[in-house]
């Protein structure tokens, strides 16, 4: 196994008296793709903003490339976003700004170009995506759900990451517009040689992207392994979770 | 008892709470925006939207503010023969209370809400932790341009507020109260200090400067969807306006302190 890029140990996080994260421990290593599989509202979405500063850990540890970031200072956080981009979940584009200028904005951003290059290389970043040229002076709004997330998708490439999050990207999309949005995840995370996390409870999504699965339930890693091996677990939530059903030790609160 | 006790309680450590909140996220803000990168086509974007746009409903609120001025200090004032006081009344009333106050809780209606409702759909669409992920800092981003313009833009309307308000005032004392314009105007001009004009210019600066705060402090704490955008957005418009009144008050008490 490769170099070890990211360590959370003994996790928590609450909100009040929720219990979110109730101590995760789990290693990503480096040019992996890691899929956290697990139930709506177990803990997948907060453990990827702890991890990017965006909500503060309570307590545990964050480790990547060897930087504590729990209650770490602005700067440190910032310069770990920077080496992580991130999908997430509803696409999030800004709907004030042009395809193109959403593609390039975080390139726009550290100045590294100008704006003219910045609409050549979103219109290259959209390419890859599969997108035409024409959609990149259309506006997000303009655009259906699937051409939205490979737009987000361009856009979380663009500065060619060492590291992506992937917050469950096919939500909401019909089956065979997830595939197209799973394959091209796979490639551009092998193209990219990147580190990826992706959080999903979509199966199908799962084995198409994953080296690794691991699985959260009530805040903690209650499974870990190669994807190979999630057939023949011999653990009763993961048989549970993924053939969906409702007769197991993982109980639904429907009241 | 003790429950009506505990509810005194919870209310007061919430008002405590969201006062911190506010004030960090003001001070935040302001040491954001002062610090570049700065973002010009976001200042501009604010700047029109908040300036130029707002133009039309500030104008026509001074408008029929000057006009019923006149008219009502000319019905009231000639039951004891002092009809000669309207142009008076009129500028300074326009030029210290009304101009700026209407203007702020107009502004307030139109851009505090707008503020409230762009960046709290901003924040449950998660549009705000993507500015993080892409090097931007939401409150440099979105929250100072923000604020700079409401400061520097509501002086501005409250100096056409001010010109449109007493030349409704005027149009009504010379075409239906018959006075006459030379006498009208030199009346207007006489009793007219710089001080009553600069303090209706600084209570605007510093509306404007609250109209944008609290649209963007209720926007960027918004959440829980669209319920919680509106709620956001009804709140921006409330904390604004009674921000807005109370210190009309406390910087009158100032500026004319006897």
């Amino acid at each position: 196994m490769t170099n070890t890029r990211l360590t959370l140990k003994n996790v928590h996080k609450s909100f009040g008296a929720k219990k979110v994260l109730q101590g995760i421990t789990l290693d990503v290593h480096e040019g992996e793709s890691l899929v956290v599989i697990g139930g709506s509202g177990t803990g997948k979405s907060v453990m990827l903003k702890c991890i990017l500063g965006l909500l503060p850990a309570d307590t545990g540890s964050i480790i990547l490339d060897g930087q504590e970031l729990v209650k770490s200072s602005e700067s440190v956080l910032e310069a770990a976003r920077q080496k992580i981009s991130m999908l997430f979940q509803g696409s999030a584009l800004f709907d004030s700004l042009p395809v193109w200028e959403n593609v390039a904005f975080g390139l726009l951003q550290e100045k590294y170009i100008n704006r003219p290059e910045g609409k050549a290389l979103a219109i290259k970043k959209l390419a890859a995506v599969g997108m035409p040229k024409e959609v990149a002076d259309l506006y997000p709004a303009e655009l259906s759900g699937g051409m939205q997330r490979r737009v987000a998708l361009a856009r979380a490439i663009a500065s060619d990451p060492k590291m992506i999050f992937f917050d469950e990207p096919t939500t909401g999309l019909d089956p065979i517009m997830a595939g197209v949005i799973n394959d091209l995840i796979r490639t551009s995370v092998r193209e990219l040689g990147a580190t990826a996390i992706t959080i999903t409870h979509d199966m199908a999504s799962a084995r198409r992207i994953a080296d690794r699965v691991a699985m959260i339930y009530q805040g903690q890693i209650i499974w870990q392994g190669p994807i190979k091996d999630i057939e023949h677990s011999n653990n009763p939530y993961i048989e549970q979770f993924i053939h969906g059903r409702t007769e197991g030790p993982i109980q639904i609160d429907v009241s | 008892m003790i429950r009506f006790i505990q509810k005194i309680g919870r209310l007061f450590l919430g008002f405590l709470a969201t006062t911190g909140k506010l004030t960090l996220f003001t001070f935040q803000s302001l040491s954001a925006g002062l610090r570049p990168p700065y973002y010009p086509r976001q200042i501009l974007r604010q700047l029109s939207d908040i300036g130029y746009y707002s133009l039309p409903v500030v104008g026509l609120t001074a408008l029929f503010t000057g006009m019923v001025l006149a008219l009502q200090s000319y019905t009231g004032f000639s039951r004891f023969s002092a009809s000669g006081a309207v142009a008076t009344v009129v500028v300074l009333s326009v030029t210290r209370e009304l101009a700026p106050v209407l203007a702020g809780l107009m502004v307030a209606g139109r851009i505090g809400a707008a503020m409230a409702a762009e960046i709290g759909t901003m924040r449950v669409t998660e549009q705000i932790d993507a500015l993080s992920m892409l090097s931007t800092n939401p409150l440099k981003y979105l929250v100072a341009p923000r604020l700079i313009a409401g400061v520097t833009m509501l002086p501005l309307l409250v100096i056409v507020a001010d010109i449109i308000g007493v030349f409704g005032g005027y149009l009504v004392s010379i075409y239906k109260l018959g006075f006459n314009p030379g006498h009208y105007l030199k009346q207007t001009f006489d009793y007219l200090k710089a001080i009553d004009v600069i303090s209706g210019l600084v209570k605007a600066a510093v509306f404007g400067f609250f109209i944008a705060l609290m649209g963007c402090y209720q926007g960027y704490h918004s959440k829980g969807g669209a319920q919680g955008v509106g709620m956001a957005t009804t709140n921006a418009v409330v904390s604004a306006s009674i921000l807005i009144l109370l210190f009309n008050y406390l910087l009158t008490a100032i500026f004319f302190d006897k």
